[in-house]
């Protein structure tokens, strides 16, 4: 049980790592949070997954397992207000984009 | 009806974060989830019903592994975007087309689209929903809507609707 | 195993800092919202291996409650970014 919790939080820092890369790495905001939402919530609910794998089912180890959903919704509705606020807030699509069907409808 | 439901789920929801079945401790999450139940209970799901049947939660459970294989697909997706010397992303805003009715069906869509390989939901406007892709790779409307939302589309209107 | 958890929990603090350069570096001012919202949810790894290094289980419901206030900060700073007052 020890060396699966350890393998899994070994995962989990190594998400955590390509996200920060790629949050250094990619050319504009929607890019940036696309990479560093996907790849650091998974690496977090793989830490609390190794938390939960150490602790088994007793009080702390629940405490694990409740927080990943809470991560998963917090982060995602997160992710989509603060794209939503960088568009009405005028930030353009990088150099490199090629379509862009959201800019003719009103936005509310 | 849904301030009972969700009364219900704030309790349960209060014993799983204590741990801890005694009298006092329950009479006390009794009382904070019936504040809660008052307070928030007009924003809850319109109708709880649909949700007692047993066979929703068969799809949900099918539904939950194919989240999690795309989840970690999306994960390497990332992982060798980012990590590629040239990296290979050609981004833009594309409008895609669902069949879904019901405001909680839309919004587990679109959380479940912002978890998958390349893309990211911007807006929901009525049947459309806009989704910012890091890899646009066809242009066709059709093929590209069954990319991004045809793999979820059917088991969420099983599930909710 | 302890050990390697603890080299584990100084990397992941040395993550932050490319959080912290875009914080500072950010071009735009979304850049730098961006860059608040990833180190919130790394500060709740850092609150989970931390509970397992020192072998205290509250730390973990120091790291639900960070889950929830870093979401409403979040959604507050996006809704500043929108041209909304906050009570629409």
């Amino acid at each position: 049980m020890e060396y699966i919790s350890f393998i899994l939080i070994c995962i989990g820092i190594l998400f955590n790592f390509f996200g920060c890369i790629g949050l250094m790495r990619l050319p504009d905001v929607y890019n940036r949070l696309q990479s560093a939402t996907k790849c650091v919530t998974l690496g977090t609910c793989s830490i609390l997954l190794g938390v939960l794998f150490h602790y088994g089912f007793v009080e702390a180890g629940v405490k694990a397992i409740i927080a990943i959903p809470l991560l998963f919704f917090g982060a995602t509705v997160a992710a989509h207000a603060l794209v939503k606020g960088a568009y009405i807030f005028g930030v353009k699509l990088g150099d490199k984009s090629v379509k862009d069907d959201y800019k003719d409808v009103p936005k509310s | 009806m849904r301030y009972i439901a969700l009364f219900i789920l704030a309790f349960i929801f209060w014993l799983l974060i204590t741990m801890n079945i005694s009298v006092a401790n329950i009479i006390v999450g009794a009382v904070a989830a019936l504040v809660t139940a008052l307070i928030f209970g007009k924003h809850f799901i319109k109708d709880v019903i649909p949700f007692l049947q047993p066979q929703r939660y068969f799809w949900l459970i099918i539904y939950l592994i194919i989240f999690i294989w795309e989840c970690i697909r999306a994960n390497f997706d990332v992982a060798y975007r980012v990590l590629h010397p040239a990296m290979p992303i050609k981004p833009g805003i594309v409008k895609v087309k669902m069949s879904l009715k019901k405001n909680i069906a839309k919004t587990i869509l679109a959380n479940s689209i912002t978890m998958t390989p390349g893309t990211i939901s911007v807006d929901i406007i009525d049947d459309y929903i806009y989704v910012h892709w890091i890899y646009v790779s066809s242009e066709d409307p059709e093929k590209y809507s069954q990319k991004i939302s045809g793999r979820f589309e059917k088991f969420i209107k099983k599930i909710f609707e | 195993m302890i050990d390697y958890l603890n080299i584990l929990l100084y990397v992941q603090i040395a993550l932050c800092v490319f959080c912290l350069y875009r914080i500072i570096r950010g071009p735009s001012i979304a850049d730098r919202m961006v860059g608040i919202d990833i180190f919130g949810i790394l500060v709740v790894g850092i609150c989970a291996i931390l509970s397992i290094t020192t072998h205290k289980a509250f730390i973990l419901d120091i790291g639900i409650a960070w889950i929830i206030l870093s979401f409403i900060g979040t959604l507050t700073l996006a809704k500043y970014l929108s041209g909304k007052k906050l009570n629409e």
